[in-house]
């Protein structure tokens, strides 16, 4: 059996909309962005969970929950199976040292004041690791294995004399120095070149595959997330619409949007010719999804009035591929 | 005829501590029709040459050498008044990076189309301006009646959409598109990209289309150029650059795409960084970060050379 370390129950995030004076005066409900919607979701041990989807699917703002950074509307989110949902900072914090982030930008996630020693070992601090010698053993072992070396050169260093690339080395072995069992990263390479994004997915995956850390890969780049990632999970405005293994996905999608997706990658192969662009327009306004089926509105196989009136839920096909779609949920 | 030749261009920008090499010797030409792609890594200069082709530098930068001769014209001698009547909007056009933002939000969208097109066309009536409006949203697939509107209530694929008919306004043979899709969602960035692909082919239009992302250009152009360091490192017919990549700074870039559908594998990287353009390496600026290194290369600058038909590369590899 696999052990499940982090498990999302039904997670809901809704923010409110800020109106105006007036509009608050006359309007008698409030409105709502539906940012993260009944998601369910289950990260085993030392397995590499993409989660993808395009900009205001959620997908950030579901990391965040499951970090505990915001707080959720409802729904429930347990670590190691003990339900986190409802701790208080005090009670989270002893936890943090088991999970950590990396953010997407290298150049606002560092303390510009701070030397990349003070900046690696503030976790340690933080959680109470006071033994000097302990500390410096850790941030000089992490920083070797981030491949900054020699490290007793980049202890002394500030964020502003290193490139983008050494800066985001300096955010992972930040995240890594606690030995975590649990990383998301969100976007942790989309503000990097090409040349140098491998790199950082290589680090990143080395860690996490030496120390079987469970981790959670944001990103919109499903041709990167193809190499990187055990599963996929497809979230559109709120809601995962799609679930399996990475060749799953990538090879025989189900779900329309899914489909649509895979397509609109596109290939670095001049011979390849690109069928077509399925679907027409962008994604909704999550302040007021769609009814039903989210997607009802883009999709290539609409079937009326089913998908319009009622949500499709997640259906396993097999395997562990899991889809909600009304068209693989009436069999 | 060739449409855009360009030759040996130079751009520096001075800073207090010296000249930034920006450009250096740069050559390609461009062809009615045809689509170039333009790619490099970050600070590599694609962008200065873009704003060099239409004289838009900054002040600090100076075109120092070189010809950008358009159907025999040489760009670099036009004064500001004659690129305005003569290149400008008529002949190249340019989308920049974020248009998301590149538009006044305090103005609706026709008002600023309607304005680039009597700044440059004098003589035409605002009416019939607006009617020209009213065709190029249809030929960008926009609503026509939605050139009405603000930018605000135009979303990210709508107001690249309308960026793209306001560079079209005055009918120019060269569309520069600078990342143009880069801040869109793959669905909508591919929409985009075919947007392009069909207008090229209906009004014979040429596009040198600058990303850094080589699978966007793969897929959208004919003719691949490679960057690095302020110099043309390879060019050629997209598929044969793409096929036999001959240097190996293009071969490092080939291989940091994966495609989506190549089985999972480990992902290559080039080591190193690239150099400060204030003083760059004397011999190949790829040379330090190159497995293949020689002697020569530290100490002599390759030229482009054609390795194979048409297909250059600039490498001492090669030139032996």
């Amino acid at each position: 059996m696999v052990e499940i370390v982090v498990k999302a129950e039904n997670l809901t995030k809704l923010f409110e909309v800020k109106l105006g004076f007036f509009k608050t005066l006359l309007s008698k409900e409030s409105l709502y962005v539906h940012a993260v919607d009944g998601v369910n979701l289950d990260i085993f041990k030392g397995e590499i969970l993409g989660l993808a989807g395009e900009s205001g699917s959620g997908k950030t703002t579901t990391g965040r929950l499951i970090m505990r950074l915001i707080e959720p509307t409802s729904g429930k989110i347990f670590f190691k199976g003990k339900d986190i949902t409802h701790l208080d900072e005090d009670q989270m914090k002893p936890l943090r040292r088991y999970m950590q982030i990396v953010f997407q930008d290298p150049y606002e996630s560092l303390n510009p004041r701070m030397t990349v020693g003070d900046i690696i070992s503030e976790p340690m601090k933080l959680q109470g690791i006071t033994d000097e010698k302990e500390v410096e053993e850790r941030v000089y072992k992490i920083l070797t294995d981030a491949k900054l070396v020699p490290p007793e050169e980049f202890i002394f260093r500030y964020p502003h004399e290193l490139s983008g690339g050494q800066r985001q080395r300096v955010a992972t072995a930040r995240a890594f120095v606690l030995d975590p069992d649990f990383v998301v990263a969100d976007e942790p390479v989309s503000m990097l070149d090409a040349s140098i994004r491998a790199e950082i997915l290589q680090l990143i995956l080395s860690l996490v595959k030496t120390r079987r850390t469970s981790f959670l890969y944001i990103t919109h780049d499903l041709a990167l997330a193809r190499h990187v990632c055990d599963r996929i999970a497809i979230m559109y405005l709120g809601k995962i619409v799609e679930q399996g293994t990475t060749d799953q996905l990538v090879l025989e999608p189900l779900h329309p949007y899914t489909k649509a997706l895979m397509k609109a990658v596109p290939v670095p192969d001049p011979s390849h010719k690109r069928i077509e662009v399925v679907i027409k327009g962008e994604i909704p306004s999550p302040v007021n999804p769609p009814s039903g089926c989210r997607f009802h509105t883009r999709c290539p196989s609409y079937m009326g009035d089913i998908c319009k009136k009622s949500e499709p839920q997640l259906v396993d096909m097999g395997n562990g591929h899991l889809v909600a779609c009304h068209q693989y949920s009436k069999k | 005829m060739t449409l855009l030749s360009v030759q040996n261009l130079t751009t520096y920008y001075q800073i207090r501590r010296g000249f930034v090499r920006a450009v250096e010797d740069v050559s390609f030409s461009l062809e009615r029709g045809e689509a170039m792609g333009l790619a490099g890594e970050s600070g590599c200069g694609k962008t200065t040459v873009a704003l060099s082709l239409l004289k838009i530098l900054p002040p600090n930068g100076k075109i120092v050498r070189g010809k950008i001769l358009l159907n025999d014209l040489d760009v670099v001698k036009l004064s500001e008044s004659e690129l305005r009547e003569k290149i400008r909007w008529k002949a190249i056009s340019l989308i920049f990076q974020g248009a998301m933002n590149a538009m006044n939000p305090m103005y609706k969208v026709e008002d600023q189309i309607v304005e680039a097109i009597r700044l440059h066309e004098k003589g035409v009536t605002k009416k019939e301006a607006k009617d020209r409006v009213a065709k190029l949203f249809e030929m960008v697939g926009l609503e026509p009646e939605r050139a009405k509107g603000y930018p605000h209530e135009f979303s990210g694929g709508m107001r690249q959409r309308a960026m793209i008919a306001m560079a079209l306004a005055c009918n120019p043979s060269i569309l520069i598109a600078d990342e143009p899709s880069t801040a869109l969602d793959v669905i909508v960035q591919a929409q985009v990209l075919k947007l392009l692909d069909e207008l090229k082919r209906k009004l014979n239009l040429a596009i040198i289309m600058i990303s850094h992302d080589l699978s966007i250009i793969s897929e959208t152009c004919d003719k691949l150029a490679i960057m690095y360091a302020g110099r043309i490192v390879e060019v050629g017919d997209v598929l044969s650059v793409f096929k036999k990549p001959l240097h190996p700074y293009t071969q490092g870039l080939i291989a940091a795409f994966p495609s989506i559908y190549a089985p999972k594998q480990e992902m290559s990287a080039i080591p190193g960084s690239p150099p400060n353009l204030l003083n760059p390496p004397k011999g190949c600026r790829f040379a330090p970060r190159c497995n293949y290194s020689m002697d020569i290369c530290l100490k002599e600058s390759p030229s482009l050379i054609e390795a194979d038909k048409n297909h250059f590369v600039a490498c001492h590899l090669v030139h032996k």
